[in-house]
């Protein structure tokens, strides 16, 4: 059997790219690395790939707010094209800047009225941009990138705006019933919580109704070896596999 | 028409901007500013209607699940409409040229909804209390803007256009030297910034007269670039006939004879085993890496600039090494970088600070934001570094950024053909930084924030990211044939070095400029960012223009390298300068230099301690110690860059469950594979003064310690200096550099690690007048940052310092010595004087192999190299990281001094000493008896175990312990700051 291809769609300051090419490819699929001006001239491109991957990065630094301009150029260029990929059964990914940029386009979370979108991610609470590990707890429901992880597992996040805020109480209660509020940041070993930015219901990742689409602010390219993990040493095997694997396992899994 | 939208934030409690006024208002003084609203605005000018301003900001510029905005055209009133208690409204824009990345990105973004702005510039607004003028002006410049890029408007704005200049009309200006007396020579010098000297004016002036006229300014504004301090080793590189403590010699060049030639020393030694590759020739130093892969690595300065402007001198600091990287042989990929900043003490009281000083307290804060937005935006991870505080710094602060990178073996060469298209790729050129290599070679003074405004650039990472993702792609379809980095002096360094055998002619209107009203001789020798220059096959000038246009680069042919020798600069057909390469750069008049070092007498070690029960004071110096700036955590800093962005991080700058700090940093140099890249960085800068010999070579050692406390093969580094100095003309300051530079010759020689690149920063020297009249003049600390580039061959195997596993043992490897000048513990105020902590050359080396080879072994669960705050702060660190207590007894420690002091100042001497050159080992039991084995020859000691306990307990020699929880200690290091 072919393997799966991923398109790991690029833009101008995008930065995780060929980790996050390298992780598909670790878990077992074809990945190429795709420039939004490229895809923009030819959409059809999308019909070669089953997965959609828009990695970590700043893209157009990060001006304005993060991701609104790669998000609005989706919009503008490629809207048609993303939503045709979805609706036939493709895998969409944001990380980080990715996440940012989808909940901006309306692909994931938009309000199924009017497309507009029912949640941000704002400014961590404490200002700054942050690299740390969190904890997370997946609950993962109709998520086809979280199919049996049950237990909780490290990540790092590296953002200074991934504060998940939904656009009133009633959206969040609706997301959350919804089964789409996904992943959740966790309380540490000592039973601290380990949410970094003040996210809204500890979100620290969502999917859409179904399923195929799906954000996270966690870098889980960033955790495919042991080696990764900042206490690895002495401590896990270092030819081991990191918790971030799974993720990309699991599309590759669902488009095989 | 010109616009304003202003984008305000739903939830006030998220206006982190209004908190920082408010609590930096409190600080600086300023009463009744207790509450504040900020808001981004944009202006935007262009003939757009007021429909299709709405669509900008409803689609662009606002989020609307946490975002409102207000719009109007400049003045309306409704702009200024705030709360009604915050009645004054205070903007702070980039002044007219200054770089504005966001308002860029917004305007090109603009064009996806249609809409072609003329001009749109961005503002931050902040909505205050009624406050006096001079308060809000102070709050306005002491904590908002910087005087050398922005300006700030209380009120309404004043603006009706944001037009930039006209078109410059061709214009030549020649300068008259002919019949200019020395003094007269020195003044013009100072007038046009030119950092030349009546020496050196002379041999321009007599070479015109072979021309037959006087110089155009563009030419010699070109020499003045050329011979710069900055870009060419103007002292270092000198003749010098020296005195120093080990008697007089004569260097014919300084540099050449000391640190080059251990690098050849070594090379030469090594033979067919040779690993250098491109060695103090290209932008960066090469090293053979991998079968397919060489590593290069490149560590510079951007101290002045720095001063005058934290935040942009930092980012562009950091935006010139990484281009030094990707400007190396045919093109490098940059994967690490690394950052060391040397500032006043934080807690230098405002009143104390020179005028025109920026408080260290902002300055490193401004440092450290400027690394963080360039860094993380450049996707390039910032995995090393420190920061030593010394109000030596305070007027003249350091501020180092380095970059290692990756590139296909055999690229490392690179040669411009004649005929080749000179191509200028990447940002536009403004006046952004124009004098900066001469201004980086003059003194700071108090005048200098306002005089050199100009000197200090802008970053846009984003157009650094988008020119590395070009470069690479060029590089990967073999486009060019060199490559260089538009730095220090412009195209006026980049296009003359590329050319500096063949000539080139150059039509600077070709060069795509930001605004019109540039003039030639402003396009040649402006220091905007984020360009660089390629010799480019016109043949393949087709394909690398397609590559460029694909990756959003703009890029311009705008001359050709010639052959012919000369440096033609154009504009529009006319020439308005020419010059001869062999002038240019071999003209200038080298000076043979006097230096003389007398070493200050040693103080006797004097305890200020008193009566004291030495379990517990040992307890409170630890603890003292762990708080100090130079060694308390630098989370704060750390966690602000991405240190992980590449997924090649393996051993990361906090480590263990308890986040402790790692020695040396590893990193995978090819993503998958397990070939690792070690970085280690070594300052000790509380030396400079005592001893310029023993401060170099102690930097060394440790940057070696770090580098091999991680797993570096100690066979495999490569070293880079970075000589900080103050005012090299005097003949002492001189002479410690001399010395400094000699300690770098015999390390690298003795240690077999071979300088591969470097750099110097000299004139750090601030002057000013007080208001009583009097002159004064403060020089920092002599100062060399060491940074070792070391490898391990499979990153599996690395160790890192956090203690892993109650019962194992503790070992400290090599001799503690009676050492205590320039230590931490001296900080406390426990002890004066002491002998210099000197590098026993042969001791050391064994120290070294015999640590690498318990690694070899597999040997070490955690392992430490002794630095700042000696054994003590060691163990706590470890301790710290690896959430475990730890027992070591001080009497175990092997140590030359026990005799020498009798406790309690022996007991504090053997825990604080800094001597160089040790390790603290952790060792599993089973493992005790082969890791002993190994260490035949070498003075070392079991001195005690990893406890289960939640102390780290320290027995006295006495008998009596000291025992302090690890949470206490790690509170301690944190300095109460919370965990990130």
């Amino acid at each position: 059997m072919l393997s799966p291809r991923a398109l790991i769609l690029r833009a101008p300051g995008t930065n995780c790219d060929h980790e996050t090419a390298h992780a598909f490819e670790r878990a077992g699929a074809i990945s190429r690395r795709v420039h939004v001006r490229a895809f923009a001239q030819k959409p059809a491109l999308a019909d070669d790939f089953q997965i959609l991957c828009i990695p970590g990065g700043f893209s157009y630094g990060d001006d304005i707010a993060s991701g609104r301009i790669f998000a609005l150029e989706l919009k503008m260029r490629l809207g048609d094209a993303l939503k045709k990929f979805r609706d036939k059964g493709g895998l969409l990914l944001g990380i980080c800047n990715g996440f940012q940029v989808l909940l901006q386009t309306g692909l994931l979370l938009g309000d199924p009225a009017t497309g507009a979108a029912r949640a941000a991610l704002a400014h961590n609470n404490s200002g700054q941009f942050i690299d740390r590990w969190v904890r997370l707890q997946a609950m993962p429901g109709k998520c086809l990138f979280l199919q049996g992880i049950e237990s909780s597992f490290d990540l790092p996040i590296a953002h200074g705006e991934g504060r998940f805020v939904a656009r009133s109480a009633a959206d969040l209660a609706m997301l959350d019933a919804a089964g789409q509020l996904v992943l959740r940041y966790a309380a540490d070993a000592r039973g601290v919580s380990t949410n970094p930015n003040g996210a809204a219901a500890d979100v620290a990742g969502a999917c859409d109704e179904t399923g195929r689409v799906f954000g996270l602010m966690p870098h889980p390219e960033r955790f495919i070896d042991a080696t990764q993990h900042p206490a690895w040493n002495g401590r896990l095997d270092g030819a081991a596999a990191g918790a971030g694997l799974a993720i990309f396992a699991n599309a590759v899994k669902t488009v095989s | 028409m010109l616009w304003e939208v202003d984008v305000h934030l739903l939830d006030p409690d998220a206006d982190h901007a209004a908190r920082a006024v408010v609590a930096g208002a409190a600080e600086l003084g300023i009463a009744g500013c207790t509450k504040s609203r900020t808001a981004a605005g944009w202006l935007i000018e262009g003939e757009i209607s007021r429909a299709d301003v709405e669509r900008l900001a409803t689609a662009l510029l606002t989020d609307p699940v946490t975002e409102s905005f207000t719009l109007a055209e400049v003045p309306d009133g409704q702009l200024l409409a705030g709360p009604h208690d915050l009645p004054t409204v205070l903007h702070v824009l980039p002044r007219a040229g200054v770089t504005d990345p966001a308002a860029q990105s917004a305007q090109e973004a603009m064009a996806l909804l249609g809409l072609r702005p003329t001009a749109v510039r961005s503002v931050r607004k902040y909505w205050l209390p009624t406050l006096e003028k001079a308060d809000a002006e102070r709050l306005a410049w002491k904590l908002l803007a910087s005087e050398a890029i922005h300006d700030v408007v209380i009120g309404p704005l004043p603006l009706k256009t944001l037009a930039g200049g006209r078109p410059w009309t061709f214009a030549q200006h020649a300068v008259r030297l002919e019949g200019l007396d020395d003094q007269s020579l020195v003044q013009l010098s100072r007038e046009k910034c030119l950092a030349l000297t009546p020496r050196e004016l002379h041999a321009v002036r007599d070479h015109f007269r072979m021309v037959g006229r006087d110089p155009f300014e563009i030419e010699l504004e070109t020499i003045a670039q050329t011979w710069s301090e900055h870009c060419c080793h103007k002292t270092l590189g000198s003749p010098v006939d020296h005195v120093g403590p080990a008697g007089s010699c004569r260097y014919d060049n300084l540099l050449k004879e000391t640190v080059f030639a251990a690098t050849q020393k070594i090379r030469e030694s090594l033979g067919a085993k040779d690993w250098c590759v491109s060695v103090f020739r290209d932008n960066s130093g090469v090293v053979r890496f991998d079968g397919d892969h060489d590593i290069c690595v490149k560590v510079e300065t951007h101290n002045h600039p720095s001063a005058i402007e934290p935040y942009g001198g930092a980012a562009t600091g950091l935006g010139g090494v990484i281009r030094d990287v990707l400007g190396t042989g045919l093109g490098a990929k940059p994967i690490a970088n690394l950052d060391v900043f040397c500032v006043g003490p934080p807690d230098t009281p405002a009143a104390d600070l020179p005028p025109g000083v920026i408080h260290p307290r902002r300055l490193l804060s401004g440092v450290v934001a400027g690394v963080r937005d360039y860094g993380n935006r450049m996707g390039i991870p910032t995995i090393a570094g420190a920061v030593a505080f010394d109000p030596g710094y305070t007027c003249n602060p350091l501020v180092f950024c380095g970059t290692v990178g990756i590139m296909p073996r055999h690229s490392a060469d690179a040669a411009v053909r004649p005929g080749d298209l000179v191509v200028v790729a990447g940002g536009r050129t403004g006046r952004d930084g124009i004098h900066g290599a001469t201004f980086s070679s003059v003194e700071l003074s108090s005048a200098s924030e306002s005089q050199s405004g100009g000197s200090v650039q802008i970053g846009h990472a984003i157009h650094e990211k988008t020119l590395t993702d070009f470069v690479l792609e060029a590089a990967r379809q073999r486009l060019f044939h060199a490559i260089t980095d538009c730095g220090a002096g412009g195209l006026s360094s980049a296009v003359g070095e590329m050319g500096a055998q063949l000539g080139a002619t150059v039509d600077l209107e070709a060069v795509p400029l930001k605004y019109d009203g540039l003039s030639a001789t402003e396009v040649w020798i402006s220091e905007a960012q984020e360009r660089m220059v390629l010799a480019v096959a016109p043949a393949d000038w087709e394909k690398l223009a397609k590559v460029a246009a694909d990756e959003g680069v703009e890029a311009s042919a705008i001359g050709t390298f010639t052959g012919t020798g000369k440096l033609v600069l154009r504009w529009e057909g006319r020439t308005a300068g020419e010059l001869d390469c062999h002038f240019l750069h071999e003209g200038r008049p080298k000076q043979r230099l006097k230096s003389r070092h007398v070493p200050p007498a040693v103080q006797p070690t004097a305890w200020t301690t008193g009566n004291v029960v030495v379990e517990k004071d040992l307890a409170a110096a630890v603890v003292a110690v762990l708080g100090l700036h130079d060694v308390a955590s630098k989370e704060w800093i750390i966690r602000q860059y991405d240190h992980e962005v590449q997924g090649c991080s393996v051993v990361k700058p906090l480590l263990g469950p308890g986040a402790g700090p790692a020695d040396g940093t590893v990193i995978r140099g090819v993503l998958g594979r397990d070939r690792g890249i070690v970085i280690g960085v070594g300052l000790r800068n509380r030396l400079g003064w005592l001893d310029p010999y023993q401060m170099a070579a102690g930097a060394i050692v440790e940057a070696m310690a770090n580098a091999i406390a991680a797993g570096a093969d100690p066979g495999r580094i490569a070293l880079l200096d970075n000589f900080c100095w103050g005012d090299t003309r005097r003949e002492d300051s001189l002479g410690t550099l001399v010395e400094a530079c000699r300690g770098c010759h015999d390390m690298a020689v003795a240690f077999a690690a071979p300088f591969v690149s470097g750099k110097d920063s000299l004139n750090n020297v601030f002057a000013w007048t007080d208001p009583s009249g009097r002159q004064h003049e403060i020089s920092i600390p002599p100062t060399l940052l060491a940074t070792a580039l070391g490898q391990v061959e499979d990153v599996r195997r690395t160790v890192t310092p956090d203690l892993k596993q109650s019962g194992n043992r503790l070992a400290i490897v090599g001799l503690s010595r009676d050492d205590l000048a320039g230590s931490q513990l001296a900080l406390t105020g426990r002890v004066q004087g002491g002998r210099v902590p000197a590098v026993d050359v042969a001791a050391c080396r064994n120290v070294f192999a015999a640590v690498a080879a318990a690694q070899r072994a597999g040997l070490l669960a955690a392992c430490h190299d002794c630095s700042d705050g000696g054994l003590a702060a060691g163990v706590a660190e470890m301790a710290i990281g690896g959430c475990l207590g730890a027992r070591i007894e001080l009497a175990l420690v092997p140590s030359e001094l026990r005799d020498a002091n009798s406790a309690p100042e022996g007991d504090l001497a053997i825990a604080f000493c800094e001597t160089p050159g040790r390790f603290l080992c952790e060792v599993p039991t089973a493992q005790a008896d082969r890791f002993a084995a190994l260490l035949n020859g070498v003075a070392w000691g079991w001195i005690g175990a990893v406890t289960g306990g939640e102390c780290l307990e320290i027995v006295t020699t006495g008998g009596p312990s000291a025992s302090l929880p690890v949470d206490r200690l790690a509170r301690a290091w944190r300095q109460d700051r919370k965990e990130l």
